[in-house]
């Protein structure tokens, strides 16, 4: 697990809640309070770019890779490391921007974008407003 | 020839400075607002404000006409493999050149497929080994594209190929000698070819092929 932010945290602990070995590593040493006070898997300071700690984090026996650092070109970066440097199968990129992840999710990097998420959610929500009858009328008047 | 400069730090507004004088359209992109306030006063519309890696804002610069160069300047590393990535693989800018801050991510660069790159800390230490005495192998050359290196190594009385010739010697593998200099005349190296003290030689090689010539060569 790469980045340990409010993401990262969270999935590093449900993973291994789930059974998995997780090592997290984060440029930041305070980010291992976020894993709760009796975190049990590794925790390493240090930047994803760096292959040496990568390797140090086990990548080269790594199952999954997941990069959730703050940075969008970081994620895209370090994915494609763990994915064509160290030929981890799965690896998961969170990325922000939706343009971007739509391009390197054509490019065969499995990137999640919460911002299409939070639309895809935000619409969801209001179409299930339940509107009055008049104030609906109202709204389709307006848009007409 | 139009041109994409991506960062408006001192390289590259430099570098659209210098272009701008040779006479080629560019568009400039900075996203810090105080630098780019700074810029547009010389720049004027040739500048644009905005995060280099985002579609749009490479759109609004013009990138699908697309430009003759990408030129990735900006002080992130990350940030200038995605510009050229995306400026190549999905625009189809011919060239993309990319400046790399942090050496220690070229081979990050390289993985990718960007090329060429340039990275001035790299420029600096090849030209001091060039100067130390004490680094017996000089790095003359990298063919990046190739993957192949040339370097110079001098001979001198303990080297234990002093004497051989170059056909008696068990190069590594993906390492030949191409010339050796002596008393000022350069001659190209054959197999008979016999070492002497003193002599300068070049070499090609693989990189990462440098400790094993060393040990050839020079025994070190």
């Amino acid at each position: 697990m790469i980045g340990c932010g409010r993401v990262g945290s969270s999935v590093a602990l449900q993973l291994h809640n789930e059974g998995w070995e997780v090592v997290v590593v984060d440029e930041k040493e305070d980010a291992l309070t976020r894993l709760g006070e009796h975190w049990p898997g590794a925790f390493l300071v240090g930047h994803g770019m760096d292959v040496d700690l990568l390797r140090e984090a086990g990548i080269e026996q790594a199952d999954a890779v997941v990069v959730a650092t703050d940075g969008d070109n970081t994620n895209i970066v370090i994915g494609q490391v763990a994915q064509k440097r160290f030929g981890v199968q799965c690896v998961v990129v969170r990325v922000l921007d939706p343009a971007r992840a739509r391009f390197y999710a054509e490019r065969g990097l499995r990137t999640v974008c919460p911002t299409s998420v939070a639309i895809d959610t935000l619409m969801e929500a209001v179409r299930a407003c339940e509107l009055p009858a008049r104030a609906t009328a109202a709204v389709r008047a307006v848009s007409s | 020839m139009y041109v994409i400069v991506a960062g408006g730090g001192k390289v590259g507004a430099n570098v659209a400075r210098s272009l701008l004088r040779l006479g080629h359209e560019l568009t400039l992109i900075e996203q810090r607002p105080d630098r780019f306030e700074r810029l547009e006063e010389e720049f004027e519309h040739q500048v644009q404000r905005g995060d280099a890696t985002e579609l749009y804002v490479l759109e609004r610069a013009g990138i699908a006409r697309p430009p003759d160069i990408v030129l990735a300047l900006t002080g992130d590393d990350e940030d200038n493999m995605v510009i050229c990535q995306i400026a190549r693989e999905r625009y189809g800018v011919p060239k993309t050149i990319a400046r790399v801050n942090d050496p220690r991510n070229q081979a990050h660069f390289d993985l990718l497929g960007i090329s060429p790159t340039i990275c001035a800390t790299s420029s600096i230490m090849a030209l001091v080994e060039h100067e130390v005495p004490e680094h017996e192998l000089i790095h003359l050359l990298e063919l990046r594209k190739e993957n192949l290196e040339i370097v110079e190594v001098q001979i001198d009385r303990d080297s234990p190929s002093a004497g051989k010739r170059v056909e008696k010697l068990s190069l590594p593998e993906g390492a030949r000698l191409i010339s050796v200099m002596r008393d000022g005349k350069a001659e190209i190296a054959v197999g008979s070819t016999t070492l002497q003290a003193g002599d300068q030689v070049l070499a090609i090689l693989e990189p990462g092929k440098e400790d094993e010539l060393r040990r050839v060569l020079l025994s070190r």
